[in-house]
């Protein structure tokens, strides 16, 4: 199984020359490559008779926010002539845009309107590219790791100005976040608050 | 002679109204009774399910599986727990695969009862809807026997079920299974060769293979234009390589074929609780791994052992770490493929969870269904599409 599908990968990566990094892992087969090669490669998945990627079921948002670029796109396809799923990953940043797959495929269009919407990653010649699933109006990109759980605003009915109104949020309890993180049960090399004091002693 | 122009008029539909289907808002160009162009607004359930999910442990995630589309809980909870298992490299006990997919079609039933019904409503027959809402309660009964709750049942959990079945469900199961036949019969006797129904369902909304292609279509959507296309037969999970049913194929792509589909579909779930129910009579065993570190004690062991005690705890507070990694899963819900794309970083709560809704792509493909309809094909549409918003919202 993972032996076809390593042949596959490297089938693609040899014939579209758009890839920077092939992989197996937990059976499941993954690309990587860049913004500028990604609708080429996507276009080749969907037409190489080896492949026939008709659908692309999926695309989403990633946010790492210690690397440089801090965004990954994922884009799951899947072949119905061949029952085999493939996984093609792009790295990008705030600033640098993402060729829009609508071109290619229809479906991408509101996938990747729902990433611009949650993390703010830009898709060039998107037909229309507005937000999706946030309220008319919203400001900010939430699901960044830097956006708060709680949000920013909330809305409650004014009586008096007979309107939706938008207030900062206030909490009446501090917002609880537990560290799980447990020295003891090993393979976590990591300072916790004190450790520097033991390190300068010894 | 002059050119005449001809001005589109803008008109909104919902977010409150009866053929929506919960809070859909639509802005709908049209020239005439004609409609031109049709762009759904979304997102006014969005309730940042993917976000609230980052901030929880693995087992608290999965009740907000049960809250994204809540007609079809246990099949969401499935593809969640199937993704964690896969990370976790654990394998389920054949008892519990067993009585998962017996609940899987149960759920499956319950959710294609809920939309030929309300989809026949939609086209102005009101009887389906009276009789189908009398089995879905039938149906909840067994949820609730095996959950405590009739639909938010949190009962599919990483590892297995949460619990055995109750006793006699099994006997209930077969009792209710034999009169379903004759109860899906007199529904299609309803609708079937109905004059109206079919006036407002044969060519309306026609998918072509190649359009279902392009835009994502799954699940029913996909087999009603003809492509025999099931991830239960393609991609099977847990037992359902083990069962016995057959995938119907729609001929025709329009919102006549979906119906049938969907009707079909719920005869052959019945099948397979048939035989998941035969089996789970000879299949005796533990329905949840026997691993004190992934699935807790039993309460009773708990009173007597300290260690279980501390399992459980641990287990209730901190959960248990999943080695990083990232995994694409699907299961075949009711209205689709269901995925969970999850990234897990080595911690006790997942890195990234992204819900894949099948009725996300489904209602996209809607202004290219209804272009060229009479606004009231709209409605026909939307009832065909089975579409939640608790599973696009998020």
């Amino acid at each position: 199984m993972d032996d076809g599908m390593k042949e596959l990968g490297d089938h693609i990566a040899a014939a579209s020359g758009a890839t920077t990094g092939v992989s197996v892992r937990l059976g499941e087969l993954m690309l990587e490559t860049t913004p500028d090669k990604v609708v080429a490669l996507l276009t080749f998945l969907r037409d190489d008779p080896k492949c026939l990627f008709k659908q692309l079921v999926d695309v989403c948002g990633v946010d790492w926010p210690e690397r440089e670029k801090r965004f990954d796109v994922v884009y799951n396809l899947l072949s119905l002539a061949k029952n085999q799923r493939i996984r093609v990953k792009v790295a990008t940043d705030e600033t640098t845009p993402v060729p829009s797959a609508a071109a290619v495929y229809s479906s991408a269009s509101w996938f990747e309107r729902e990433t611009y919407d949650l993390y703010g990653v830009w898709f060039a010649d998107h037909p229309d590219l507005r937000r999706i699933l946030t309220d008319y109006g919203f400001e900010g990109h939430p699901m960044r790791k830097d956006f708060p759980l709680t949000g920013f605003v909330e809305v409650r009915w004014d009586d008096v100005q007979k309107r939706v109104v938008y207030e900062p949020v206030k909490l009446t309890q501090e917002f609880r976040k537990f560290d799980f993180l447990s020295p003891w049960e090993g393979g976590i090399e990591r300072m916790l608050p004190g450790d520097e004091k033991a390190t300068k002693a010894s | 002679m002059a050119d005449v122009e001809i001005k589109t008029l803008t008109m909104n539909f919902g977010p409150q109204h009866p053929a929506a289907h919960g809070v859909l808002r639509l802005v709908v160009e049209m020239d005439g009774e004609i409609v031109e162009r049709c762009d759904p607004h979304i997102g006014l359930l969005h309730r940042g399910t993917e976000k609230l999910i980052e901030y929880k442990s693995f087992l608290q995630a999965v009740p907000y599986f049960d809250r994204l589309d809540y007609v079809s809980p246990m099949n969401q909870e499935h593809a969640y727990a199937l993704a964690v298992e896969k990370l976790l490299g654990i394998t389920v006990p054949e008892r519990g695969q067993y009585i998962r997919v017996l609940f899987s079609e149960v759920t499956r039933i319950l959710n294609h009862l809920l939309n030929v019904t309300t989809f026949a409503m939609d086209v102005g027959a009101l009887t389906p809807p009276l009789w189908g809402f009398e089995q879905r309660e039938l149906l909840m009964e067994f949820y609730e026997g095996v959950s405590g709750a009739r639909m938010h049942a949190a009962y599919f959990r990483p590892g297995g079920v949460h619990q055995d079945l109750p006793e006699g469900m099994l006997d209930a199961m077969e009792r209710w299974i034999a009169q379903f036949y004759p109860f899906l019969k007199d529904i299609e006797s309803l609708l079937n060769d109905n004059r109206i129904f079919r006036q407002r369902t044969v060519d309306i909304g026609v998918v072509s293979k190649e359009q279902a292609l392009d835009w994502a279509f799954s699940g029913p959507m996909i087999r009603a234009s003809g492509l025999a296309w099931d991830l239960r037969k393609s991609q099977p999970y847990d037992v359902y390589d083990r069962m016995e049913f057959d995938i119907p194929v729609g001929k025709t792509g329009d919102c006549f074929a979906r119906y049938l589909v969907r009707v079909e579909e719920m005869y052959q779930s019945a099948r397979i609780m048939e035989q998941c129910v035969k089996a789970l009579r000879t299949v005796k065993g533990p329905v949840r791994i026997d691993d004190r570190k992934i699935a807790p004690p039993r309460r009773a062991e708990m009173k007597g052992s300290m260690e279980a005690l501390i399992h459980h705890f641990k287990l209730y507070t901190e959960g248990y770490k999943v080695p990083a990694g990232e995994t694409y899963t699907a299961v075949e819900a009711p209205k689709g493929e269901f995925a969970v794309y999850l990234v897990s970083d080595g911690t006790n709560k997942p890195y990234r969870c992204k819900i894949r809704a099948p009725g996300f792509p489904h209602l996209q493909a809607l202004d290219m269904m209804t272009r060229g309809h009479m606004l009231a094909d709209m409605s026909a549409n939307i009832g065909s599409l089975d579409i939640v918003f608790g599973e696009i919202d998020r």
